[in-house]
C-alpha cells in the first residue's frame, strides 16, 4: 500500500471529524441537542482515556509485563463503579460553580486561590507535556511504519517530521472547535461528538484487529489459550507493589488528568449520564482490553526478535498482507492519539489563560477590568495561544527526549505528576478542614518528589541529573538517592516514586491543613463543597456595595459579550423590579454575575474582576443586619398580609350579619303588614254590619238607632287613633319628626298627664303619689312628646291595672346626668317572659278589649324617647308595673342635629 | 451523604432506594478486593490464563451490578439529591 494512499485516507478522516464536529456545534447552536446530549456520547467522549499509549503500548506492555497491563484499566473501572461515592458529588460541584478546569477546582475550593491555580496549572502542563509528546510520537511512528513497509528500521527525521504536522493539524483543530465560545463552561458539543466519533473508530479498530488475530492467524480462544501457556508470560508471577500503586495510580490519574476532568465533569450535561457511565464505560474498556493479550502473545510468536512490541496491532496485520485491516487500526491509533491531544489540549489552555495569563493581564492594565479594551479578545488569543504553546511544548519534548523510552513508562510518568493533585482535591470535597496552605504544601512537596523520583531520571543519561547523583544521591547522601528515598532501593522506580510522593504529598498536606487557620473565603467554599447535597445553592458572600452597575456591565460585556451580557443584565433588572439594564449590585446579583463570568475566565479571575469593581468581598456585620432587614421585612409583610385577610374575613362576617338583618326585617315587615291589616278589618267590619241593619231595617227604634250608630262612631275613632298611631309611628321611625325644644317643667307636664290620662269614663279611682328627689325639675326637650309618652304610661295603668284599689307612684331622680321619672303601679305588673316583647308593635299582654288600642302606645312612646335622646324601659322588682324614663337634662344635639329645630 | 437525622422510618420505596444507595458505596470496596485476590494466588506455571479468566470474569461481574444499580439510582439521583 503506498503511503500516498494512507496520507489520502488519513486526510479524508480527518476531513469527515471536521464535518462531524462542524454539523454538531451547528445543530447546538440551533438548540437542537437531542442526542448531542446522551449519556452514550458523554460515555464515549470518556474513551480518551484509551489514547494511543493503551491502543498500541498495551500490546507492548503485555508482550513485556502479562496481564499487569490490565492495572491501567481496573483503576478507572473501580472509580467509575464507585460513581455514586465519588464522581457524582465531583460533577455537582463542577455543575454547581462552574468549574472549568482542575486547576480551577483547586483554586475555588480554597478561596480561589489563584497560587494554587497556577500551581496545579503549572502540575498539569509538565505533567501532560510528555503526555502529548507521546501521542505525537505514536502518531508518527506508525506513520512510518507504512512508509517503509517494514516493521523495523524507523527514520528519526521523518518522525519529528510527521509529528510536526501531526502537531499543527490537531491545533488548528483545537483552535477551530475548541475556542468557538468563549465560555470554557459551555458543552465543546463539536469536540466531544468528533471524540465520539473516535472512541467508537477505536474500538472497532482494536476489535477489529483482535478478531482477526485470534480467529485468522490463530485457531480460536483455545489457541490463544495454549499459546498464552506456552508464552514467556505464562507464569503467573505478579509483582504486588506495582499491581497496587499502578491500579490506584490509573484511578487517581483518571480523576485528575486535566483531559479526563475536562470530559468527565466540564463537559458533562447531565449528571444522570454518570449512572450511565458506570457500566458503559467499564464495559468499553472491557472490549479495548480484552483482545490485547491474545495480540501480545500472537505477536511474540509470528513477529521476527527485535519488532517494537508497542507497533504489533499495526504490524501483524501488515504482515500478514492485510492492508485494510492494518488502516483501520491505523485510524484507531491515530483517532486515539488525536482526541487525547484535543481535549488536554482545550483544557490546559484553559488553565493556562485563566490562571495565568488573565491574572497578568489584569495586572498589567493596572486599573483594572473595567477600562478599556476587549477582555474577550484577549481571553481568546490567550487560550488559542495556550493551545499551540501546549503542542509546542509536546513537541519539543519529543524532540529533546528523542522518543526513546518506551510508551507505556512515558504514560506512567505522566500519571504520577498528575496524581498529585488527588490529595488537594479529594481533601478539598471531603475533609472540610482543608486548609489552602495544607494543600499548596502538598502539592508543591509531591511535585517536587515525583519530579526527582521519576520526572527527571527519565530523561536518562547525564541530560538533568548527573550519574553520581543517581547513584550515590546528592552530596554523597545514600539515603537521598533519587531512586532509592531513605533506603527504599529495593522497590521498582515507579512504585518507589507513587509511594513517595504520594505519601509525602498527602502528609504535607494534612499537617498544612491542620496547623494552619482558613480565611473566612476559604472557610465559606470548602463548607459548600463538602457539603454540596445539603445545599445546593451558591453564596460566595458578595457585600452589597458601592459598586458601579455600569462598570460591571462594561466589563460583563467584554467577557460575555455584549447580548448576553445585557440579557442578563435586563433579567436580573426586571427580577428587582426595574427597568432597564442596570440593576442594583445587591450580592444575589453579583454571585450570579460571579458565575457567569467563571464559565468563561475561571473562578479566581472572576471574583478577582468582580473584586476590582465592587471592592470588599467578605461578609461584614453591615451585611448580616442587611440580611436580617430584609429578613424582619419580610416578616412584616406576611404579618401585614395576615391582617388583610383578617380584615376581609371581617367585613365578609358583617355582611353575613348585615343580610341576616335584612332577612328579619323582611319578615318583620310582611309580619307587620298582616297585622296591620288585621287590626284595619276588625272596626271596618262591625261598621259595615252596624250601618248595613240601619239602612235595611226601617222600623227602628230610636234608642236601637242611637245605639248602633254610637258603635259605628266609636269604632270610627278606634280606627281614627289606629291610623294616628301608625302615622305617628311611622313618622318617628323615619325620623322624620321636628322636635319643638324648650325648657320645661317635669312636674308640669306630669300635672297634664295625669289629668289627659284620664279616661272620661273612669271615676277618681287612682291615687297617685308623686316623690322627688329635688323640686321643680326642668329640662329642655319636646314637652309635647315627652307629656304623650306620660299620657300613654299613665292611661296604662288606669287600662291595667288589676288592683282593687290602683296606685300610681312617680318618682323623679338624678341618675348621673340623666333625669329618671318612674313610673310604678300596685298591679301584678307584667311577667317576664311577656317584658321582652313589650316594646314591640301591636304587642298587647292580656285582654284585648280592655286594651281597646291597637298595641301601638308602647313602640311609639320608645320611638320618642328615642327622637329625645332618652331610653323608656320596664323596671322589673317594683311590687307592681314600673316603667322608666330616662332623658338628658339637656336634649341638645343627642338626637341628630337636621331634625332639630330650636325655637 | 449523611441521612435526614428526622426520619426514622421511610416507606418501603425509599427505604429500598437508600439501600440501593448504600449498595452503590460498597461496589468499588468489594471491586478492590476482587482485584487483589489473584495477587496472592500461588506462583507458577500456567496462572496467568486462569488469571486472565478470572480477572474479565470479575470485570463483567462489575459491569453487571453497576448496570442494574445504575438503573436504580438513576431516577434517584434526580428526585432527592442524596
Amino acid at each position: 500500500m503506498s503511503f500516498n494512499i494512507l496520507i489520502a485516507v488519513c486526510l479524508a478522516y480527518v476531513v469527515v471529524l471536521f464535518l462531524v464536529a462542524f454539523v454538531a456545534e451547528k445543530r447546538a447552536s440551533e438548540g437542537r441537542l437531542g442526542w448531542l446530549r446522551s449519556p452514550l456520547i458523554y460515555t464515549l467522549s470518556l474513551s480518551i482515556y484509551c489514547t494511543a499509549w493503551t491502543f498500541y503500548g498495551a500490546v507492548g506492555y503485555a508482550t513485556r509485563s502479562g496481564l499487569e497491563f490490565l492495572t491501567i484499566y481496573l483503576g478507572p473501572t473501580l472509580v467509575v463503579v464507585g460513581w455514586w461515592l465519588l464522581l457524582r458529588k465531583l460533577v455537582r460541584i463542577g455543575r454547581q460553580f462552574r468549574i472549568t478546569s482542575i486547576a480551577d477546582l483547586v483554586s475555588s475550593r480554597y478561596g480561589k486561590s489563584n497560587t494554587l491555580g497556577v500551581v496545579v496549572t503549572l502540575l498539569a502542563v509538565v505533567g501532560s507535556t510528555p503526555y502529548i509528546a507521546l501521542q505525537l510520537q505514536s502518531v508518527s511512528l506508525s506513520f512510518s511504519v507504512f512508509a517503509n513497509e517494514a516493521p523495523v528500521g524507523v527514520h528519526l527525521a521523518d518522525i519529528n517530521t510527521t509529528a510536526l504536522w501531526v502537531a499543527a493539524g490537531l491545533a488548528l483543530f483545537t483552535v477551530l472547535f475548541g475556542t468557538r465560545n468563549l465560555d470554557a463552561n459551555e458543552r465543546h458539543h463539536g469536540v466531544v461528538t468528533a471524540i465520539a466519533v473516535e472512541a467508537v473508530v477505536k474500538l472497532i479498530a482494536l476489535v477489529a484487529v483482535g478478531v482477526f488475530v485470534v480467529w485468522g492467524v490463530a485457531g480460536g480462544p483455545a489457541d490463544i489459550m495454549d499459546r498464552i501457556q506456552q508464552s514467556p508470560n505464562a507464569a503467573w508471577d505478579p509483582n504486588l507493589g506495582r499491581w497496587i500503586s499502578l491500579t490506584f495510580l490509573s484511578g487517581a490519574a483518571f480523576l485528575c488528568l486535566p483531559r479526563m476532568f475536562q470530559v468527565l465533569v466540564v463537559e458533562n450535561a447531565d449528571e444522570r449520564h454518570l449512572a450511565t457511565a458506570s457500566w458503559a464505560f467499564p464495559l468499553y474498556l472491557l472490549l479495548m482490553s480484552l483482545f490485547v493479550l491474545p495480540i501480545a502473545v500472537v505477536g511474540i510468536g509470528m513477529m521476527p526478535t527485535g519488532a517494537n512490541p508497542d507497533l504489533f496491532v499495526l504490524t501483524i496485520p501488515l504482515a500478514l498482507d492485510q492492508n485494510a485491516l492494518a488502516l483501520l487500526a491505523f485510524l484507531g491509533g491515530f483517532s486515539s492519539a488525536t482526541s487525547m491531544v484535543i481535549v488536554a489540549a482545550i483544557a490546559l489552555s484553559t488553565m493556562v489563560s485563566n490562571h495565568i495569563v488573565m491574572p497578568l493581564w489584569l495586572q498589567a492594565n493596572g486599573t483594572g477590568a473595567s477600562m478599556s479594551g476587549d477582555v474577550r479578545k484577549v481571553v481568546l488569543i490567550a487560550r488559542r495561544t495556550s493551545i499551540a504553546g501546549v503542542l509546542a511544548l509536546g513537541y519539543a519534548y519529543l524532540r529533546i527526549s528523542g522518543g526513546g523510552a518506551s510508551l507505556a513508562a512515558i504514560g506512567l510518568i505522566s500519571f504520577a505528576g498528575v496524581a498529585q493533585i488527588l490529595p488537594a482535591m479529594m481533601g478539598g470535597i471531603f475533609w472540610r478542614g482543608a486548609t489552602r496552605t495544607g494543600a499548596l504544601l502538598g502539592l508543591v512537596v509531591g511535585f517536587a518528589i515525583w519530579a526527582y523520583t521519576i520526572f527527571l531520571p527519565s530523561f536518562g543519561g547525564a541530560s538533568l541529573l548527573p550519574d553520581h547523583i543517581m547513584a550515590q544521591g546528592p552530596f554523597g547522601i545514600g539515603w537521598l538517592r533519587p531512586q532509592g528515598l531513605f533506603g527504599t532501593y529495593g522497590l521498582d522506580p515507579v512504585v518507589h516514586a507513587v509511594f513517595w510522593s504520594i505519601f509525602l504529598n498527602s502528609c504535607a498536606f494534612f499537617v498544612g491543613s491542620v496547623l494552619t487557620f482558613p480565611a473566612p473565603m476559604e472557610r465559606l467554599q470548602g463548607a459548600q463543597f463538602v457539603n454540596i447535597f445539603d445545599h445546593s445553592k451558591g453564596a460566595q458572600g458578595w457585600t452589597r456595595s458601592m459598586a458601579e452597575t455600569e462598570d460591571l456591565l462594561v466589563m460583563a460585556q467584554r467577557i460575555l459579550g455584549p447580548k448576553q451580557a445585557q440579557a442578563l443584565f435586563r433579567t436580573v433588572a426586571q427580577e428587582q423590579g426595574k427597568a432597564g439594564y442596570l440593576p442594583d449590585p445587591e450580592p444575589v446579583f453579583l454571585e450570579r454575575l460571579e458565575r457567569e463570568l467563571t464559565g468563561s475566565v475561571g473562578a479566581a479571575t472572576a471574583h478577582a474582576m468582580v473584586e476590582q469593581i465592587v471592592g470588599g468581598a467578605s461578609v461584614s456585620v453591615k451585611d448580616l443586619m442587611a440580611v436580617a432587614d430584609e429578613t424582619a421585612q419580610i416578616m412584616e409583610y406576611s404579618s401585614q398580609l395576615e391582617a388583610k385577610s383578617e380584615e376581609v374575613a371581617r367585613a365578609a362576617r358583617q355582611l353575613r350579619e348585615a343580610n341576616d338583618k335584612l332577612t328579619e326585617l323582611s319578615v318583620q315587615k310582611d309580619g307587620f303588614l298582616s297585622q296591620i291589616s288585621h287590626e284595619l278589618r276588625t272596626p271596618m267590619t262591625s261598621i259595615r254590619a252596624f250601618s248595613e241593619i240601619l239602612r235595611e231595617n226601617d222600623g227602628m227604634t230610636d234608642p236601637e238607632r242611637r245605639r248602633y250608630s254610637g258603635i259605628i262612631h266609636d269604632e270610627t275613632v278606634r280606627l281614627t287613633r289606629l291610623l294616628d298611631d301608625l302615622l305617628d309611628l311611622s313618622v318617628l321611625e323615619n325620623g322624620q319628626i321636628d322636635l319643638t325644644l324648650a325648657h320645661v317643667s317635669i312636674d308640669g307636664m306630669l300635672d297634664r298627664a295625669l289629668l289627659s290620662g284620664k279616661p272620661h269614663e273612669a271615676s277618681d279611682t287612682l291615687r297617685v303619689t308623686r316623690v322627688s328627689s329635688r323640686p321643680n325639675v326642668v329640662v329642655r326637650t319636646d314637652a309635647d312628646r315627652l307629656t304623650q309618652v306620660f299620657i300613654n304610661l299613665i292611661s296604662n295603668v288606669y287600662k291595667y291595672c288589676d288592683a282593687t284599689r290602683p296606685e300610681l307612684t312617680l318618682r323623679i331622680s338624678d341618675i348621673g346626668d340623666d333625669i329618671a321619672i318612674d313610673f310604678v303601679d300596685n298591679g301584678t305588673g307584667i311577667r317576664g317572659r311577656d317584658q321582652a316583647v313589650l316594646f314591640e308593635k301591636f304587642s298587647r299582654l292580656g285582654d284585648e278589649k280592655a286594651a281597646g288600642g291597637a298595641g301601638l302606645g308602647l313602640a311609639i312612646c320608645r320611638e320618642i324617647m328615642g327622637r329625645l335622646g332618652g331610653t323608656i324601659a320596664y323596671l322589673p322588682g317594683q311590687g307592681g308595673a314600673a316603667f322608666r324614663v330616662t332623658l338628658p337634662v339637656d336634649a341638645t344635639g343627642t338626637q341628630n342635629p337636621p331634625d332639630l329645630k330650636h325655637s | 451523604m449523611k441521612e435526614p437525622s428526622n426520619t426514622v422510618f421511610l416507606e418501603r420505596k425509599s427505604y429500598r432506594k437508600r439501600r440501593m444507595m448504600d449498595a452503590a458505596r460498597v461496589l468499588p470496596l468489594v471491586g478492590v478486593v476482587l482485584v487483589l485476590i489473584p495477587l496472592f494466588w500461588s506462583r507458577g506455571d500456567g496462572g496467568t490464563s486462569a488469571a486472565l479468566i478470572y480477572y474479565f470474569g470479575v470485570w463483567l461481574l462489575l459491569i453487571v451490578v453497576a448496570a442494574v444499580l445504575s438503573r436504580r439510582l438513576g431516577d434517584v439521583d434526580a428526585e432527592t439529591g442524596d
